[in-house]
């Protein structure tokens, strides 16, 4: 792509960075959560792959590892639905507790972001999932379809 | 004639099938159930969550996030496994 494209694509994925991680934490607060920001950053850097081809994003972007972080993230999200597993599977043991242990008032409030217990974990847990799967799998798709190799 | 019959069983059919659909279709307005007043009521003191969606996703219904978690590690895995597999191929 033109240089143009290439500069604003730069410096606009920082404010979608910014939007992602911002959905992702406060998933228990607002309207959104792991899934929607992940996919957010992920669409970030496919417009990243648009703007700057497959070859050269994959000189700082590797798929391997990417593929590492999402298992990670996978196993995070299993141990803690696991640590509840005294009282019952995905027990959200944390309410109540010392870390996002708040309990908010029932109704209509301002919003807390020290609340939820295991749910603020869990976004985090699959909004990195969720951006290093569909990253990886994007970026293979567009290797391959670039004649590229992978590794 | 008989491709005419059974196209006039077949419309008769769905005729049925839709009307006695459309008759038991719920009453607009009202809950189905009791369960989604009561996780709007207590979402909050025992999830801890103002996003009522966020503890249903994560603490109602967290086996249900781990099932699509686990489509898109297939996804991912079968992505990368068959695209590594051509690129192989190409080389030799």
């Amino acid at each position: 792509m033109s240089k143009i494209v290439r500069t604003v694509a730069n410096q606009l994925m920082l404010f979608v960075l910014v939007f992602g991680l911002y959905v992702i934490v406060h998933g228990h607060v607002t309207p959104g959560g792991g899934f929607q920001g992940g996919a957010v950053i992920a669409s970030g850097v496919v417009m990243l792959i648009v703007a700057f081809g497959s070859g050269q994003i994959k000189k700082s972007l590797r798929e391997r590892r990417l593929s590492v972080v999402e298992s990670s993230a996978a196993l995070l999200f299993i141990l803690v639905a696991f640590i509840g597993i005294g009282t019952v599977f995905f027990y959200n043991f944390l309410v109540g507790s010392r870390i996002f242990g708040d309990i908010p008032p029932t109704g209509t409030n301002p919003g807390n972001i020290w609340t939820g217990g295991v749910i603020p974990l869990m976004n985090v847990a699959v909004g990195l999932k969720v951006m290093a799967g569909l990253s990886a799998a994007v970026l293979a798709l567009a290797l391959f379809s670039g004649g590229e190799e992978i590794e | 004639m008989r491709q005419f019959f059974a196209w006039l069983f077949l419309v008769v059919l769905m005729v049925f099938l839709v009307i006695g659909g459309f008759k038991m279709v719920h009453p607009f307005g009202e809950p189905p159930s009791a369960m989604d007043q009561y996780i709007i009521d207590n979402s909050q003191e025992q999830a801890g969550s103002n996003n009522v969606v966020a503890a249903v996703v994560f603490d109602y219904r967290g086996f249900d996030t781990l099932g699509e978690a686990t489509v898109l590690f297939a996804a991912v895995t079968g992505v990368m496994f068959v695209l590594r597999a051509g690129g192989k191929k190409e080389e030799t």
